[in-house]
């Protein structure tokens, strides 16, 4: 405590309080860690830099911060009771975001009843740890980086007791930097561009950094230049943009790529004119056209804005966004999740107008295996570590806002190890009016002002768009790591609610990736300009150099668009709402963004340039057949024995204990939960949401994802996740799109791309072209889904770059592909749950049961990948869907559950997790092998029951596609016959204490656990 | 109000009742803002159960644009007020106790009047965590210290799952008049009550005033995790003040307002297809909307009194 000027507060537990965050970390440390701590004791910790009189320091954290039953508080110095040997303290790095402490400021100002500075840093939380052992420092800061931080946010001190506890508190930088560089791209050899690209991380190649030199040597730039008074040089915030602008996060340059592409199994070869283009907007283009022609125009707005939009009923629009945030949550699993959960809801937030209501969350996660053993590469997080961290992440980003999340998956595979992938989705309403006008429209025009609002800026997320763009090494950078910080979030989604109802914000955008360049870049772009002066833009804290701010990725802001006559009106509403405003600039029409700082050029770029300006890109592909077989399987395998370690797979188990980690019901109006039925713990298919309490009309929301089965047919595995989520919208009671002409029955659809880096090169990526030849296929059954259902593509994202190299080795991610789909439902109460209802009941399977154990968890357990992957059959699938339709229709189907990850064992186990006292007895009817029967992953298919007095109207309406399989029974036992023989006996408990007890909620509840053979 | 103050909330008013010129509609005061997320579903709790109400942001009753003396009943709703920074609650107790309206008044005092005067205050999750850290609950001293206080849960996490409560028969609460047990969600990571010395958890008993208990399905008291989601001392899921017109829990009963709401819902319709569409929790609101008109009915001088505007 050197420094004189400031306070430090410690809350210390009263004697007798349990202190569970300290046992937690002592068990941590000895399971995961081998690290014996003794007993562990945590205090919170404040540094307060606001002049205090002695009486204020106390009676501000005994009236404040102390919770005089739980704790007692320590003021300017430390309160160390003998027993405790070692020290940890945890502060968070300098310009890291730190809510807690913001907290306290906003706390210590109504104390004291002053106007604080509050919006930059005076106090500043950290906590300590007293360790009852005396560990070598080495170990504390094992760790203190393994349990307690990341050393990309937090600085750690750790030392022993005895020599007194070292503190630490971030310094504000230095003084403002208004230095802008040039930077001479003339003459520059190509090794030396591509050095310049390499350590600015602008993440641009040759062709793209010699674009940028031609452009800029031209007669004709260099001429407007002089005429303007630039320099010749582009400066650094030019380069910066143009990297920004141009990086593949945000220009998507191998979606938008010509693709020179060759099937040699098939001969056939074709040129792909951008796979964005022919597959994803084609198959849209051509959704719309069948749904036009039947009546059906609820496709509002696709594509073109954060979020795609379509027509719910006369009044309002649902929204739907879904993006990835891979890269950060490598790095910072904790920090890439919660900004990724609270970046994508920017994204409905600020679609049109702005101002939608948010009304759910979905997440999908990759990750390795928690129980990895191998070796980790430098900078390589364990997986288990990631999966903490991410799923803390979107508790905090999800819970903190009051968006409840409904549905997801989690899926684990060795080669997510090095990257994960963290699905966001957020699902909205807004009005299809706002103060009288088209809410989904964005309309800019000259001399409007642009607004930023929300949280200031500092370093955090610099380089986030180019980052991402590229693999991930061990020398990620620090700065692109950004903090979420949900309160603030909160404040400015609350004031954007209000300020569009009013009609104060002509329309809005989130700063998400590039923060203002990207913004406003975009923006500009509606009234063809923008100035910029960036000297107007609030700052965390000071030393930030002009690029800098204006490529910040420092989150929780919005950039407006307001017409000079609403800003009183806006900034009145603003101080009311505790939100920030700042008026940094003016929209032009005169082709160019400009952007200042102190009435200095600091960037002029032509618009044109910016964002046509970016050579596109010739790909190679080319497709080999992978050499595949169907294994043997040791003959005599019990089929009860494997449907128990089937249930317990870590890719089939219970996932109970993250799920109630999420506020899953906030809002009331969840009426299809995750886990359902009397035992609160039967799995669901998707989620069903009503969007308010005057109706009952609200949203089924599914994803499909299945990874694995693309390591056999990439095309398949596409179908097959698209197929997978329809089937689960079926499931709950959702009916296809466009069958009755002007049903309105909406489908809105988000694609997430996530491959390894697939342009070829033949040193470090020789399998390239394989990979994009994937790629190819995965679009080309997407656009073949999506016509053959009706169902339109709204918005999506990809990320291309999902590899991890560190000591010479990479760790790539398979070609994943995820379909968010969301559909109107009309009643939520006649939403259709999985779980078995009432003794009695007929079991039907429903659909068609193949030879298909390619990719199946089955062959998985015995660590082989098949053949025969299941295939999509749309014309088969369809029929089924609409009867089973028209089945829901009628209220025949009392519980229905889709077939998965499995097969059919695995879904009727399921249909019993709601209560324990069901059981079913069932024969199986099929010709095919007993375990290919049970287990066959083949798509398009449902458990279905059906009451006693409907069996009659089911099977006539079905019509063949349902086959009975026998009957609800309420001896809470599952019993299978297939030619004559019983091949599952097992007791609905036991059943569900295997799922209940797999790996994902023994890792939640900290087990460690040992690799599988 | 000001038009501005009216273009800041979110009226939610019934249309079930007829508003005649004796029966005014009973008002209840939602407040939002700073991290507050359960406000919607809370005034669509009142609206369903025939009452009014308006959804406020906190910042327009400490500026004074709003009276709370104008409503029936004032509601702090669940959330992650400032992101439970501090301890949940605390900062936003913190303005309650410490900020002055413009009447001079700290919001506390004026909290402090308007039970006086009869009016009711409720606080959920959240809500609650903040009526204890201001000192409401149960404040026996009457000097609006903390006698209990509401910290992490005893399994250290955040969780969302479905509870059975059963209501103390000698509650002083009239949201739980006629009701012996209740299902509701719990969705918090603060709920374990811990109570500042024995004398304080006697008075507790004895008085009645833990007026919800976490119980199994039988409906006899459990420590039990997860029946207990939290280890709550004396397994207490809600309290009272004395005067019963403070009520705090941690479920929520605004999220069980249709039999939709409920994870067992589906299976409860097959079994009973005539089940009622309505959830336990609106029964709580049911009870204060009836309960505040039939006191207007037989007391219409502190009916009137509730009027006065400060």
């Amino acid at each position: 405590m050197s420094n004189t000027a400031s306070h430090t507060i410690q809350l210390i537990p009263r004697p007798g309080q349990h202190d569970g965050e300290g046992a937690r970390v002592a068990e941590a440390a000895r399971r995961h860690l081998h690290l014996l701590t003794g007993a562990v004791q945590t205090s919170a910790v404040y540094t307060v830099r606001y002049p205090l009189t002695a009486e204020q320091l106390e009676s501000f954290a005994a009236r404040c911060l102390q919770d005089p039953l739980l704790n007692d508080a320590a003021l300017d110095q430390w309160a160390v009771a003998p027993a405790f040997k070692s020290y940890i303290l945890v502060a968070k790095g300098p310009g890291v975001t730190d809510d807690e402490g913001t907290s306290a400021q906003n706390a210590l100002q109504d104390f004291l009843g002053l106007d604080l500075d509050i919006r930059t840093q005076h106090i500043f939380s950290k906590r300590l740890y007293l360790l009852e052992n005396e560990l070598p420092e080495v170990d504390l800061r094992h760790l203190a980086e393994e349990l307690l931080g990341n050393k990309l946010i937090n600085r750690f001190v750790v030392g022993h007791t005895a020599q007194g506890i070292r503190d630490f508190t971030p310094q504000p930088g230095g003084g403002a930097d208004s230095t802008t560089h040039t930077i001479r791209l003339e003459n520059l050899t190509d090794a030396e561009l591509l050095q310049l690209s390499k350590e600015n991380v602008y993440a641009l190649n040759l062709e793209e950094m010699q674009a940028i030199r031609d452009y800029y040597y031209s007669k004709e730039t260099q001429i407007s230049r002089a005429e303007a008074g630039l320099t010749p040089d582009p400066t650094d915030c030019e380069l910066e943009i143009l990297a920004q602008t141009w990086s593949e996060h945000c220009k998507h340059k191998e979606f938008a790529a010509v693709i020179r592409y060759r099937n040699a199994v098939t001969g056939e070869e074709k040129e792909v004119d951008g796979l964005f283009k022919t597959y994803i907007k084609g198959a849209t283009s051509e959704v719309d056209r069948l749904l036009r022609a039947n009546g059906n125009d609820w496709l509002i707005k696709v594509f073109s804005d954060n979020a795609g939009a379509v027509r719910i009923n006369k009044d309002s629009l649902f929204v739907w966004k879904v993006e990835t945030h891979n890269s950060p949550s490598a790095i910072d699993p904790y920090g890439g999740a919660i900004t990724g959960i609270l970046g994508n809801n920017r994204d409905p937030l600020a679609t049109g107008i702005g101002g939608a209501r948010l009304l759910f969350n979905t997440n999908v996660l990759c990750f390795g295996p928690p129980n990895w053993a191998g070796p980790l590469l430098t900078g390589q997080l364990h997986p288990r570590r990631v999966f903490e961290g991410v799923r803390k992440g979107i508790e905090d980003g999800g819970n903190k806002s009051g968006v409840p999340t409904v549905n997801g998956a989690i899926v684990f595979d060795e080669r997510y190890r090095g990257k994960p992938l963290v699905y966001c989705g957020t699902g909205a309403v807004l009005p299809m009016q706002l103060d009288g006008k088209d809410a989904w429209e964005k309309i800019i025009d000259a001399g409007d002002r642009i607004i930023m609002a929300g949280g200031r800026v500092g370093k955090d997320g610099i380089h986030g768009a180019t980052f991402s763009s590229i693999e991930l090494d061990e020398a990620a950078p620090a700065t692109a790591v950004q903090i979420g910080s949900p309160i603030t979030q909160k404040l400015a989604m609350d004031f954007l609610l209000l300020a569009t109802r009013r009609g104060l914000i002509k329309c809005s955008t989130d700063n998400g990736a590039g923060g203002l360049s990207s913004s406003v870049g975009e923006l500009a772009g509606i009234s063809n300009g923008a100035t910029v002066e960036l000297e107007r833009v609030p700052l965390k804290y000071p030393g930030l150099r002009p690029w800098e701010i204006f490529l910040s990725e420092s989150q929780e802001r919005f950039t407006l668009v307001v017409e000079p006559a609403k800003l009183a009106e806006l900034h009145a509403l603003a101080a009311e709402m505790e939100v920030e405003l700042s008026d940094i600039g003016h929209f032009t029409d005169n082709g160019r963004l400009d952007v200042t700082f102190d009435g200095q050029p600091v960037a002029s770029l032509a618009l044109e340039f910016l964002h046509e300006g970016v050579p596109r890109k010739v790909l190679d592909a080319e497709w080999q057949l992978p050499t595949l077989h169907e294994p043997k399987l040791p003959a005599s395998l019990d089929a009860t024995d494997l449907l128990l370690k089937l249930l317990g797979a870590l890719n089939i188990c219970s996932r109970e204990a993250v799920i109630r980690q999420y506020d899953h019901e906030v809002k009331g109006r969840t009426v299809v939960k995750p886990l359902m039925g009397r035992t609160g713990q039967a799995p669901q298919d998707a989620a069903v949401v009503q969007f308010n309490f005057e109706s009952w009309e609200g949203v089924a929301v599914s994803n499909g994802i299945l990874p694995r089965y693309g390591d056999i047919d990439p095309y398949q595995m596409s179908a097959g996740a698209f197929d997978e989520a329809v089937r689960q919208i079926i499931s709950v009671g959702g009916k296809l799109p466009n069958l009755t002409p002007g049903d309105g029955i909406f489908w809105s659809v988000n694609d997430n791309f996530c491959v390894p880096d697939s342009v070829y090169d033949p040193v470090t990526n020789p399998d390239g072209k394989q990979k994009l030849a994937a790629l190819v296929q995965l679009c080309e059954a997407l656009r073949d889904m999506c016509v053959a259902y009706h169902i339109p593509l709204t918005s999506g994202k990809d990320s291309m770059k999902n590899d991890f190299k560190a000591d010479g080795q990479k760790i790539s991610v398979p070609p994943t592909v995820l379909y968010s789909m969301t559909a109107l439902m009309p009643d939520v109460r006649r939403a259709v749950t999985s779980d078995f209802k009432a003794p009695g009941d007929v079991v039907y399977l429903l659909g068609d049961t193949y030879d298909e154990l390619g990719g199946s968890e089955l062959y998985h357990l015995f660590g082989e990948l098949g053949q025969h992957v299941p295939h999509v059959r749309p014309e088969e699938a369809k029929d089924l869907y609409q009867k089973v339709g028209e089945a829901h229709e009628q209220n025949l189907i009392l519980s229905c559950h889709d077939l998965s990850d499995g097969g059919l064992a695995v879904a009727v186990a399921e249909s019993l997790f709601g209560d324990d006292q069901l059981g079913a007895e069932l024969t199986l009817a099929g010709e095919l092998p007993t375990l290919t029967e049970l287990f066959s992953e083949s798509h398009s298919r449902f458990v279905a029951t059906v009451a006693p007095e409907d069996v009659v109207a089911f099977e006539a309406l079905m019509n063949g596609r349902a086959t009975r399989l026998g009957i609800v029974t309420d001896g809470g036992r599952l019993v299978i016959r297939h030619q004559e023989k019983v091949v599952v006996d097992a007791a609905t408990t036991e059943l569900r204490e295997a799922w209940s007890n797999g790996p994902v909620n023994r890792v939640m509840a900290g087990e460690e656990l040992t690799l599988q053979a | 109000m000001s038009n501005q103050a009216e273009n800041l909330t979110t009226q939610m008013v019934s249309g079930q009742e007829p508003k005649t010129n004796n029966e005014k509609p009973v008002h209840a005061l939602v407040l939002t803002g700073f991290g507050i997320n359960c406000e919607e579903e809370l005034a669509a709790a009142y609206r369903l159960a025939g009452g009014v109400a308006t959804i406020v942001h906190f910042n327009e009753v400490l500026s004074g644009q709003t009276s709370i003396h104008d409503y029936d009943v004032l509601n702090f709703p669940g959330g992650f007020s400032f992101g439970d920074d501090l301890g949940s609650g605390v900062v936003m107790a913190n303005k309650v106790r410490f900020r002055k309206l413009p009447s001079g008044r700290t919001l506390l005092e004026e909290i402090g009047a308007f039970i006086q005067a009869g009016g009711y205050v409720v606080g959920i999750c959240n809500g609650f965590q903040m009526l204890v850290k201001m000192g409401l609950l149960p404040d026996f001293a009457g000097q609006q210290e903390r006698e209990v206080t509401l910290t992490h849960n005893a399994s250290g996490r955040y969780e969302d799952r479905w509870v059975r409560l059963a209501v103390n028969p000698n509650n002083r609460s009239p949201f739980l008049k006629g009701l012996t047990s209740l299902e509701v969600p719990v969705r918090h990571g603060e709920g374990r009550l811990v109570i500042r010395d024995e004398a304080i958890r006697s008075r507790i008993l004895a008085e009645g005033l833990n007026c919800l208990t976490y119980c199994d399905s039988t409906g006899c008291e459990t420590a039990e995790y997860p029946l207990n989601p939290n280890g709550a001392e004396l397994n207490c899921a809600g309290l009272t003040d004395t005067t019963g017109h403070v009520f705090g829990l941690m479920p929520h009963p605004e999220a069980f307002l249709s039999l939709y709401n409920h994870p067992d819902w589906a299976r409860r319709k097959r079994l009973d297809p005539a089940a009622s569409e309505e959830g336990d929790g609106l029964k709580l609101f049911r009870n204060i909307v009836e309960h505040i008109r039939q006191t207007r009915a037989t007391q219409p001088t502190e009916a009137a009194a509730n009027q006065v505007s400060l």
